[in-house]
């Protein structure tokens, strides 16, 4: 282990981190804003639900923007791994995605992914687009973490 | 308030003690930063626009309005405010006789705990609990003294608790960047809580969709968001500190010996 060489493990937690916190943001903006898809408050929600809602939405706005000082940081010292960073990305946004589809639409109920259509096909979309993001962040990061290996010994 | 002379009044008292402050600097200091200065401004223009006639006036029974005025005093302001670090200002362009018993107020006790980022959240964000949830708030729509009270108490906990999580001033004692960014999260959560709260509890009362139920909607979504843009700043305020001071202790202890590839990892210490 040398000082300056990249740092696989610090990449992909950094990866990690900066992917939940921009499929957070791309939610927000593009089925909240733009489609106007999910609801703000859709009458339904318990108040312990919006409590967790709150505290998961105010850790994801600090998330993105500790991620963008982390890589700064990982950069400026000659660490950052950008292969295994971003297979870390992936792996946050498929993990995000799920989490969301699962947990949020489903277990909490917070909101749906739409009203008024038959939601089925958009819960299977929705969750098997994170399914997608996992794996191929499974195979970037084994992939990165075995070339940083192979070049440490070789 | 129908007149413009308070805004402007603590608008210009702000800019000129710090411009005043700021001429009194002695020559043998750093040269002080441009960007600090344009930090307090913008800030000290803030205080002027949250006061000012247009949203002093309509905040009384206009829910959007009240809700600017609050943003305004409590968040963005702060931040211009405590980014412009007066406290260093002060301390270097005093005479002697004056910084050192302010030092000695900045070290005593009742500073630290008053300054400790989860006593000033709980001022600043747990505040606003106080004042939408309790009847505080019917308080202040019918009394002029409770409702400048209440604005002054926001302005002064906004910038207590911005000082206390990325104030470049200093703050004897204060803890480490985990807790401050622990406290960052659970404040902005409470506040977007409380705002959808206020959302979900118009939608319940005014359930018929009358003018005044949308205003509410459209008052609590606004200090959603609103609150979303102050902790985005917050957290570059913080992280941006962060990241000056060194950031973390392996990016340290790597870039200390960066020439030689053999070298230990060990963190200088």
């Amino acid at each position: 282990m040398t000082a300056t060489v990249p740092d696989h493990r610090r990449s992909v937690g950094t990866g990690v981190l900066l992917g939940v916190a921009v499929m957070a943001a791309v939610d927000e903006i593009v089925f909240h804003q733009l489609l106007g898809w999910h609801h703000f408050y859709d009458r339904a929600t318990p108040d312990v639900a919006l409590l967790s809602d709150g505290l998961l939405h105010a850790a994801e706005l600090v998330m993105l923007v500790a991620g963008v000082f982390l890589v700064a940081d990982l950069s400026r010292s000659g660490r950052l791994a950008r292969a295994s960073a971003s297979g870390g990305a992936l792996l946050g946004a498929g993990g995000f995605q799920l989490f969301d589809g699962l947990v949020d639409h489903k277990l909490l109920q917070l909101h749906q992914v739409r009203y008024g259509v038959d939601l089925l096909p958009y819960d299977l979309a929705w969750n098997a687009a994170g399914l997608v993001l996992l794996a191929a962040g499974a195979v970037v990061t084994r992939r990165a973490g075995r070339a940083l290996r192979g070049r440490a010994t070789g | 308030m129908t007149t413009w002379w308070p805004a402007a009044a603590t608008s210009a008292v702000l800019a000129t003690g710090y411009l005043g402050a700021l001429l009194a600097r002695p020559a043998h200091l750093r040269p002080w930063s441009g960007l600090r200065t344009v930090a307090w401004l913008v800030g000290a223009v803030l205080v002027g626009v949250a006061l000012s006639p247009p949203l002093a006036e309509h905040a009384q029974h206009d829910h959007g309005a009240h809700m600017a005025q609050h943003l305004l005093l409590g968040m963005y302001a702060p931040l211009g405010l405590v980014l412009g670090a007066p406290l260093t200002l002060v301390l270097g362009s005093a005479p002697r006789a004056a910084a050192v018993p302010l030092v000695r107020v900045l070290r005593s006790r009742p500073v630290h705990a008053l300054s400790h980022p989860v006593t000033a959240a709980a001022l600043s964000t747990g505040g606003l609990f106080a004042l939408y949830l309790t009847p505080l708030y019917e308080l202040t729509r019918s009394s002029t003294v409770v409702h400048g009270l209440v604005l002054a108490h926001l302005l002064l906990a906004g910038c207590l608790y911005t000082w206390a999580i990325a104030g470049p001033d200093p703050a004897p004692r204060r803890p480490g960047t985990t807790v401050r960014v622990a406290t960052l999260v659970v404040a902005a959560g409470a506040h977007a809580f409380l705002a959808k709260l206020l959302y979900a509890d118009a939608v319940r009362t005014h359930a018929d969709g009358t003018h005044h139920g949308a205003a509410m909607t459209d008052a609590a979504q606004a200090m959603y968001y609103g609150g979303d843009g102050a902790e985005l700043l917050l957290a570059v305020a913080l992280f941006a500190w962060w990241y000056r001071r060194g950031g973390t202790r392996a990016g340290r202890s790597a870039r200390a010996a960066p020439t030689a590839p053999s070298a230990p990892a060990v963190p200088l210490r």
